[in-house]
């Protein structure tokens, strides 16, 4: 082999990095880059899919913001499930963390029982939960009735859908147990012990040397979990087909967000729009709206997380 | 291990019997919280698994006491399986299912183990600008691009009615995949990098024999996530599957046969065990790998 020149030697690892990254450059082309800027394109066009696409101006943003009966319903959902639903889940899972961390007896056995519920799929578990909190004939009302409590609704009452979703998402914690549980293990042992020197109480180390060493975890818990409310859609979306007992088929026209609007999410909206409706220019402004809510979160995690870049390891 | 682990156990376990007042206060309130501890997990464990216990029971319940409230069926009725995979379609879900995953799976990470080796290993410009697009797509929602994307797909390739749509994209890598790789590649040394270049490997060489065997963990946890995520999925074959039957997954199936059996909780139940069982079977042989991909994603970066 001739001695390369630094050139020659540049441009072959050019195209050796181009080649690696091939697969994932098509793919960002195809199915990111070209579809969002679409997305832009058609939230300005009339477009059912049939007729040729034409010129609307802002008429769809107008009509999703003032007319469309379901967007503010579901934004103000969304604005609950993060401030409840994440809240809860946030505090559950770091309380569920602390707890294996100190069971002492058959930790294994726990921490899988624990974790079992977030592999249940969605679809699987939203239906066993609409079984479970069926208002008539369902285990938890039959039990709350024998105890003499009120037996709520749940699904079937818009006051009580979304804290059945919330119950069912405390039920699936194992992703944030998991990870609590890996950062509480890492707190270093010595700042324990030094409190502990210095005369700490169990809660004042609590206060002093768990929080500040996890707070990193918990921000980043909070973060995606704001994301995955915003993309919150197959729990609210079965739980309110079951309860509602409509059967699902060609023409079936499902009313969104049963009971009463309540179970709406904004990427409900965008098959509500475009795929029941078929007003594509509508569906996709919508799309892009959570497309920039979507998008502010990441940044601020990216943010708040530059290590995720950096250090990577 | 930390102060917060101590077993309580452990100070107890000093000279043993004539204790000191203070010793023995302490030794009591080590005792009583163990106790508190183990009540409170206990009772956890109850609220996790409760769910999976009163679907079981259900499932085996007869058609009429799925209707009671009864809690513990009568009569155990296995035929209620039987009876569900005897659905039609309900088979046919079955196998689209494990094309779309076991396909898609495969796809994802041979697609994706190279990028995430760039990423990780390459020094290149617009690396971290390729890598925050990366972590975007991430976080993107299939909502965002679906209305462009059906287009496509429906309109152009005339390929609706089949679960294609949503295999295909995963021969040109998947972000999430990529990104978890990525962060697994990093914690590789260079040094066998190195090594391998001076015995005259080349970058694929060096991918495939030096890389690979120690990446194994972490292709074991997207693989695992993938099939997941197939398995999972409702958007994907609600978009593009919903008007062929023929198409479905389980997933999708799922629903619909909850429609077809209005009232019919115990053949319900039935069929949502057989669609969470193949997951948790999968996780029991693979719980390692899974929960070490679990913490990749959130602690490590």
């Amino acid at each position: 082999m001739s001695t390369p020149t630094l050139a020659s030697k540049r441009r072959r690892s050019a195209l050796r990095t181009a080649a690696f990254m091939s697969p994932w450059l098509i793919g960002f082309a195809v199915f990111f880059a070209y579809p969002l800027l679409s997305t832009v394109y058609f939230s300005f066009m009339r477009y059912d899919g049939f007729a040729p696409p034409v010129w609307s101006g802002t008429k769809n943003w107008g009509y999703v913001f003032a007319h469309y009966p379901y967007f503010w319903p579901a934004l103000r959902n969304t604005l609950w499930l993060v401030v409840v639903t994440v809240t809860l889940r946030v505090l559950f899972g770091l309380g569920v963390g602390l707890l294996i961390t100190r069971i002492r007896t058959a930790t294994g056995v726990f921490r899988t029982l624990f974790y079992l519920p977030y592999l249940a799929p969605p679809v699987a578990a939203t239906m066993a939960f609409a079984f479970l909190l069926n208002p008539g004939t369902g285990p938890v009302n039959s039990i709350l009735a024998d105890v003499g409590l009120p037996a709520p609704g749940w699904f079937n009452d818009p006051t009580w859908s979304k804290p059945a979703l919330t119950l069912l998402a405390l039920w699936g914690i194992g992703d944030l147990m998991v990870i609590f549980m890996a950062a509480l293990l890492d707190v270093p042992t010595e700042q324990y012990e030094a409190a502990e020197l210095d005369g700490a109480s169990a809660r004042q180390r609590f206060r002093y040397v768990t929080l500040p060493n996890i707070a990193p975890i918990v921000m980043f818990a909070v973060v995606t979990g704001v994301i995955q409310a915003m993309q919150y859609y197959t729990q609210p979306l079965i739980a309110g087909k079951v309860a509602s007992g409509v059967i699902q088929g060609a023409g079936t026209q499902f009313e969104p967000g049963y009971p009463d609007k309540s179970t709406l999410t904004l990427p409900q909206l965008v098959y509500n729009l475009g795929f029941q409706r078929f007003d594509y220019g509508s569906a996709c402004v919508v799309a892009l709206v959570l497309f920039a809510l979507s998008m502010a979160f990441t940044a601020l995690l990216m943010r708040r997380r530059g290590g995720l870049i950096q250090a990577g390891g | 291990m930390t102060r917060l682990l101590d077993p309580p156990t452990r100070r107890s376990g000093a000279p043993a019997s004539p204790a000191s007042p203070a010793e023995r206060t302490a030794r009591r309130r080590a005792l009583l919280e163990w106790i508190a501890v183990h009540a409170l997990g206990i009772a956890a464990a109850l609220f996790f698994t409760l769910p999976f216990v009163f679907v079981l029971l259900t499932s085996l319940m007869d058609d009429a006491q799925a209707l009671s409230r009864d809690l513990v069926p009568h009569t155990w009725e296995w035929s209620n399986y039987r009876r569900v995979m005897d659905t039609p379609g309900f088979l046919t879900w079955w196998r689209n299912t494990l094309v779309y995953a076991g396909l898609g799976t495969i796809l994802t990470v041979v697609s994706s183990i190279p990028v995430a080796y760039a990423l990780a290993k390459f020094r290149f410009r617009g690396r971290n600008l390729s890598l925050m697009l990366v972590i975007s797509m991430m976080m993107l929602p299939p909502q965002v691009v679906v209305i462009p994307m059906y287009l496509f797909w429906a309109k152009q390739l005339d390929l609706s009615g089949t679960l294609w749509p949503l295999i295909i994209p995963m021969a040109f890598g998947d972000a999430f995949s990529i990104f978890l790789l990525r962060q697994f590649l990093m914690t590789i040394p260079d040094e066998y990098l190195d090594a391998a270049r001076v015995d005259g490997c080349g970058d694929l060489r060096t991918l495939l024999r030096v890389v690979l065997p120690m990446a194994r963990p972490g292709i074991a946890a997207v693989a695992l996530f993938q099939f997941f995520y197939a398995w999972n999925d409702y958007f994907g074959p609600q978009i593009y599957a919903s008007e062929n039957p023929g198409a479905w997954t389980l997933s999708y199936g799922l629903e619909s046969f909850k429609g077809a059996h209005h009232t019919d909780w115990n053949l319900t139940m039935a069929a949502t065990v057989l669609v969470m069982a193949p997951v948790i079977l999968v996780f029991f042989f693979a719980q390692k790998a899974f929960v070490e991909g679990v913490t990749l994603t959130g602690v490590k970066g």
